[in-house]
């Protein structure tokens, strides 16, 4: 069920590389994407079409914390935990996603709607407290956007709070020749 | 005194929206014109030594010996990764370099591809990072049409292909035999060395693993020469800017790209803005969560790699973090092990064992269980640690707790002496320590 409908990009892929096996995380990113989590099936397919033994797939995945081994919420959000973020209001992040959702850490809502987790940096330390949605980043969190976030997501399925290309702070547009001193 | 920007002036600019063509119109691929069948390979790299160009992914190392380690005679293939992991808390430049102008980055690898005769390379970039994962893949089809990449580049006969290769969520893949164990499909353990990945690295093949700021920095040095790269930051030991990202308790965190070598003060207040609340300083990290902490007395440290080492710490990844008077050093040491005890590859005994003792003692002590007898404990763990792992992560898990108990010692006796955290009213609404996975 993976491999048919995906010939071309799979024969794309492991012609990237010299060694088939290494082919293996792009391939479980493939099941993924296609299927929202990596199924045992797609194990097996995988380590057939890279000589792998299903047993090698599996040691490999599950080192790896971005696969999911079964579905989950149809929108996964990940806070930031690690000292940055904390620094900046992580904790009150967590209780205004409580608050909306009725939601803590590791739960999964009862429409199966959205998951949380917390994780560790996510590269956005600048712009806490933040959350990664499924592919998307939400930076500089209030309550305020939260929520709308959130409403966002349950009405629209996006939400356009997501981050843009990343720059931070975002240039003055007055001289490009000094960086942001103002005072 | 305002300072010329170099990797982050295109995206300064009005309306730069990182395209190949607003790259072009900002002088971009005019220096694998120079380079491409102008200059013998070995050239490149001696103009790379001679400028003085260290690794900006954290170890410092400088690029163009790192290069010339590649054994000359060596037969078959050599590869080129580029190091887009960017994991190290308190770092996130390399994501700011990739979404808004990541021709300068691909720029940096033909060069660097064209100086080791390298045919395939990799960015190997962390999964979460897929907006920037998409826009490199647009960057490269970009590329490969305007004939920069692929086969017989600029007619020169120089050929070079780039693969986005997405990580999956470790941040040991950033270490580089990781993320080489990693690209090649296996869980991502770091190796023994040596032997080194200049010799045996990618499937086994000479291979040179450089950092996304490292490589952005070539175009530049190409062009404008070594002269001109020597005379910014503080020469000879640390040549160019940094790309310092900003957090914590500061007025305007962010990245500021900087020469190396003014001060933590001119950055943290000049730059940055100063203290939110312009409360006190207490303490800050200059180097990303690997690196030890410093406090107030380290503010006139200059910003480079041997100030900031002489000082006791490292200039690591370039990740400056300030923490305000009233943060709990305790509290900021256990959410900093949480994170390596939950990142620890587990392959050496001394880290994945004692990470996680380190955790539960601290976490002791932070929720008012400690005894004093814990402090030598944890005095005694962390030298039993770094130095006898595979990789430096076992270096990098003690610095917060040594450099913490170094200059806090007093505040972690009085958690244990009053049984409970001095800093809060209520008992801590903890980030707990459920990790996903
Ligand atoms: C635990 C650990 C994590 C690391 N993570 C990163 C990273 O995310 N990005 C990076 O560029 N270098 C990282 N490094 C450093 C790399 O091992 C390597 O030194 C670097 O990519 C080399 O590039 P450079 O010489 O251009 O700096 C890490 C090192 C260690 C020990
Ligand atoms: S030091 Fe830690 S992270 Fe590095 S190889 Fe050993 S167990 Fe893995
Ligand atoms: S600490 Fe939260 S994104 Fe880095």
């Amino acid at each position: 069920m993976l491999i048919e409908p995906y010939k071309d990009r799979i024969a794309e892929i492991l012609g990237r590389y010299p060694e088939k096996r290494a082919a293996l995380l792009p391939l479980l990113w493939l099941a993924q994407e296609t299927q929202g989590y990596v199924s045992e099936e797609a194990m097996r397919e995988i380590a057939g079409l890279l000589d792998l033994t299903p047993p090698q797939v599996f040691e490999t995945v599950t080192f790896y914390s971005m696969y999911n081994l079964r579905p989950i919420g149809r929108f996964h959000i990940q806070v930031c935990r690690s000292l940055m973020c904390a620094l900046v209001g992580a904790e009150n992040l967590l209780s205004w996603i409580d608050a909306k959702l009725g939601l803590k850490t590791g739960g999964t809502t009862p429409d199966r709607m959205f998951s949380l987790h917390q994780v560790e940096c996510l590269a956005s330390c600048g712009t806490g407290p933040m959350m990664q949605i499924n592919d998307e980043y939400y930076e500089r969190l209030t309550q305020a956007k939260v929520n709308r976030i959130l409403d966002d997501l349950r009405r629209d399925g996006k939400s356009d709070l997501a981050s843009g290309p990343f720059m931070f702070p975002e240039p003055s547009n007055k001289s490009s020749e000094s960086s942001c001193r103002t005072n | 005194m305002p300072h010329e920007l170099i990797l982050l002036k295109n995206m300064s600019q009005p309306g730069y929206t990182g395209s190949l063509a607003d790259y072009e119109r900002a002088g971009g691929y005019q220096a694998i014109r120079k380079v491409l069948g102008k200059m013998p390979p070995g050239d490149v790299t001696d103009l790379v030594k001679r400028s003085g160009l260290r690794g900006r992914g954290g170890a410092g190392f400088p690029t163009g010996v790192k290069w010339s380690f590649i054994p000359k005679d060596h037969p078959g293939p050599r590869y080129l990764c580029c190091n887009a992991d960017e994991s190290e808390p308190g770092t996130f430049k390399d994501r700011q370099l990739m979404e808004r102008d990541p021709h300068q980055m691909i720029e940096g690898m033909i060069i660097a591809s064209y100086a080791i005769g390298v045919r395939i390379a990799y960015i190997y970039i962390r999964g979460e990072f897929v907006m920037g994962a998409k826009i490199l893949e647009r960057a490269l089809a970009e590329a490969y049409k305007a004939g920069y990449l692929g086969e017989n580049i600029l007619g020169t006969g120089f050929a070079v292909d780039i693969y986005v290769h997405r990580g999956a969520g470790a941040y040991i893949c950033g270490e580089e035999t990781a993320l080489l164990e990693s690209l090649e499909g296996k869980r991502g353990l770091p190796r023994t060395k040596p032997p080194f990945p200049a010799t045996n690295g990618l499937f086994n093949k000479p291979t040179v693993v450089n950092n996304v700021e490292t490589l952005a920095n070539l175009p530049y040095i190409v062009n404008r020469g070594v002269e001109w790269f020597m005379a910014i930051g503080n020469p000879p030991k640390s040549t160019g800017t940094r790309v310092f990202c900003l957090s914590g308790h500061i007025k305007r965190p962010g990245n500021y790209e900087v020469p190396m070598g003014i001060t933590f003060r001119e950055m943290i207040y000049d730059i940055a803005g100063g203290m939110r609340g312009d409360k006190p300083l207490k303490a800050f990290i200059p180097g990303g969560a690997s690196a030890s902490f410093f406090t107030s007395q380290h503010l006139d440290v200059k910003m480079d790699f041997e100030s900031v080492a002489q000082a006791g710490s490292m200039l690591g990844s370039g990740g400056v973090t300030v923490m305000e008077e009233g943060t709990c050093m305790v509290w900021a040491a256990e959410n900093l092990l949480h994170f390596f005890n939950h990142e620890s590859c587990g392959k050496c005994t001394p880290c994945r064992e004692g990470s996680s003792w380190l955790l539960q003692i601290l976490r002791r002590i932070e929720h008012g269980k400690g005894k004093m007898e814990d402090l030598g404990t944890l005095a005694r763990l962390c030298p039993n640690i770094a130095g006898r792992t595979v990789c430096a992560f076992g270096d990098a898990e003690i610095a917060p707790i040594l450099s913490t108990l170094q200059y806090f010692r007093d505040e972690y006796e009085t958690h244990v002496r009053e049984q409970r955290c001095p800093f809060r009213r209520a008992p801590a609404p903890d980030l707990i320590a459920v990790g996903h996975g």
